[in-house]
């Protein structure tokens, strides 16, 4: 599914460069719920944004579905973001001026559905992170964890095969917080693949695969069994 | 993304700060509206002016005869044989024996006036019809009969509402009856086309104490004016056989010149327009560019959603274009509505052209595409990383 080779993220800064990926090597199968934890500055937010089709490395090969998107250019990262990945932020990046439903249907209008369709499919989503009934409603009119909950039926809108979940609970109180990982854990339950960055060991905990990063560089990698 | 959702989403975000979106739209209101208020204002002075010269007969011809002494010259009679031999390209000859300010009186009033003498074709070669009576006829000329036919600002200051058909009146002391009253031409006037008594020439001769010295003629058709001003300039140069004895001059001439005259205006006119036209472009740059910073996190998201570069450019681009777009139907209706005001203000014709409004709506849509583009450009390059890391 996702497939890192001899990732290098290098920034130069005329005679320093800095490796914010150094040489980075993982494998993420369909159907996976991994951690990749890490403190501010180890490289884990550079690992999302390559994942995610958001960045290219310096050098290294990055198979997505078995398509080498290391190399592509912008035109098709986009349409790669647009069908294969779904984002969810810390700060849940809701458009303010959209209402709920159309937050959640730009993914799909950037796909080129018929309007009816996105509709559909958007609403669909809305409630099933269980707020259909306020897709009229405002990102403003909502609550931090509301709020998240839309980011993700954004995310799961187009059904795409992995979820990216950036601290997804870092803004949140840890009732909600803990909310939006149940809800996660259910869809993991259901099938998708989620990829889920976060500083907090006390969520990575929860979670069955954990990666850990320092310095750019991966120093562990242990399943839930093994932690255990 | 489509056109019409990019649309959509445009009309959104300008009612979603409509002060800065009225702001940045005045300047192209303002210089559609110059545009089309001066267009029409100048194409109206025009019409007026063509109009005022097809009421003196779009096919008129004239001729001044300076001549250059001895015994050369032409008599009203050559010309009038001028005209029976080139019946195909000339209609009608008449002289014209201009007496610049006669004293008119009738009883007690009195007024001034020009006083022309001509024959009984004139009313053929100047359009001037009678109202009530009759024109000079050929009797009259060929008699010399003291007659002659008033102008509608003559009647008005000498009779004043009496019937002036029959009465007698008094033009530099000599007694002329009226046989004839002009349909009104200018609306009575005073110095117009209304104010102005006519007599046959042979009469006028012995008033004004000169002979013919000019002639007015009218070609046969509109399109053989020129033709007809050849056969006239061959035979005065058989005559006199010297291009300054004389001057053959035509409406045909006087109209091209209005019209280059006005052309000429046009430009000017339009180009000061246009410069506020440009600055109104230069202020939608300006607000599409603090547009596109404030809304740098937006685009980040759209981007990491799946916008592609070209999504983005075409957003904004649409929205410049529905900004000067709107700007521009705005200015066209603001523009006819103030030309119509000022030309009732200062009482002039007004004349909206078609082509004024479709140039004035093409421009301001072209404004919004180029100063558009490069907002819009900076927008689509930003990077999707930084974009949502931007505060």
């Amino acid at each position: 599914m996702i497939d890192l080779k001899d990732i290098y993220k290098i920034y130069s800064d005329g005679d320093s460069e800095i490796r914010a990926l150094d040489g980075v090597n993982l494998h993420i199968s369909r159907g996976e719920f991994v951690a990749i934890v890490g403190a501010s500055g180890s490289g884990k937010s550079t690992c999302m944004n390559i994942i995610g089709c958001l960045d290219i490395p310096t050098s290294g090969t990055y198979m997505l579905n078995g398509t080498d998107v290391s190399t592509m250019g912008e035109n098709d990262l986009a349409r790669v973001r647009n069908r294969e990945l779904g984002f969810i932020f810390q700060q849940y990046n809701l458009i303010p001026k959209l209402n709920l439903l159309e937050n959640v249907e730009l993914p799909l209008i950037y796909r080129g559905l018929s309007p009816e369709k996105r509709k559909e499919m958007a609403m669909l989503s809305l409630e099933r992170v269980g707020l259909g009934d306020r897709a009229k409603k405002f990102p403003s009119q909502l609550s931090g964890g509301q709020q998240q909950r839309v980011s993700i039926a954004r995310a799961l809108a187009g059904n795409p095969p992995v979820i990216l979940a950036d601290e997804p609970t870092g803004a949140l109180d840890s009732k909600t917080g803990h909310d939006v990982l149940e809800f996660l854990k259910k869809l993991h339950s259901e099938g998708t693949t989620i990829v889920l960055i976060t500083h907090d060991n006390g969520i990575a905990e929860q979670i069955p695969r954990v990666v850990r990063i320092h310095d750019g560089k991966i120093i562990s990698d242990e399943s839930k069994e093994a932690r255990v | 993304m489509n056109i019409k959702q990019s649309f959509i989403l445009a009309l959104k975000s300008l009612m979603g700060s409509k002060m800065r979106s009225f702001l940045t739209m005045l300047g192209i209101i303002i210089g559609v509206a110059a545009v089309i208020v001066l267009v029409s204002l100048v194409d109206g002075m025009k019409k007026d002016m063509v109009k005022t010269f097809e009421s003196m007969g779009t096919n008129l011809i004239t001729v001044s005869i300076r001549g250059r002494g001895g015994n050369r010259a032409v008599s009203a009679d050559d010309m009038q044989e001028l005209v029976f031999e080139n019946s195909e390209v000339l209609a009608a000859m008449s002289p014209a024996v201009t007496i610049g300010n006669a004293t008119i009186k009738y009883e007690s009033n009195n007024v001034t006036s020009g006083c022309i003498g001509v024959n009984e074709y004139y009313e053929k070669v100047k359009n001037s019809e009678v109202e009530f009576g009759r024109n000079i006829s050929y009797i009259d000329v060929e008699t010399r009969q003291r007659n002659c036919v008033i102008g509608t600002y003559i009647k008005k200051e000498l009779f004043d509402g009496e019937d002036p058909l029959g009465q007698t009146i008094k033009i530099n002391n000599m007694a002329f009856q009226v046989v004839g009253v002009l349909k009104e031409k200018q609306g009575g006037t005073e110095g117009g086309a209304d104010h102005t008594i006519i007599v046959p020439y042979t009469i006028a001769q012995k008033l004004a104490r000169m002979s013919v010295s000019s002639y007015n003629f009218s070609a046969a058709d509109k399109d053989q004016v020129d033709k007809a001003v050849e056969v006239i300039e061959d035979f005065l140069l058989g005559v006199f056989s010297n291009s300054r004895a004389y001057s053959v001059y035509n409406q045909a001439e006087s109209l091209k010149q209005v019209n280059e005259l006005t052309g000429t205006m046009t430009m000017v006119l339009v180009g000061v327009a246009g410069i506020s036209l440009l600055v109104g472009g230069i202020g939608i740059m300006n607000i599409m560019l603090v547009s596109v910073t404030e809304r740098t996190r937006e685009i980040g998201i759209r981007k990491s959603l799946g916008a592609r570069p070209w999504d983005i450019m075409s957003q904004f681009v649409v929205e410049a274009i529905t900004t000067s777009g709107i700007g521009g139907v705005m200015g066209i209706i603001l523009g006819i509505v103030a030309a119509y005001g000022v030309a009732m203000l200062v009482d002039m014709t007004v004349s909206i052209s078609a082509m004024a409004i479709i140039i004035a709506f093409s421009v301001s849509a072209l404004i919004g595409v180029t100063f558009g583009y490069f907002p819009a450009k900076k927008a689509a390059r930003l990077n999707p990383i930084d974009a949502l890391r931007y505060d």
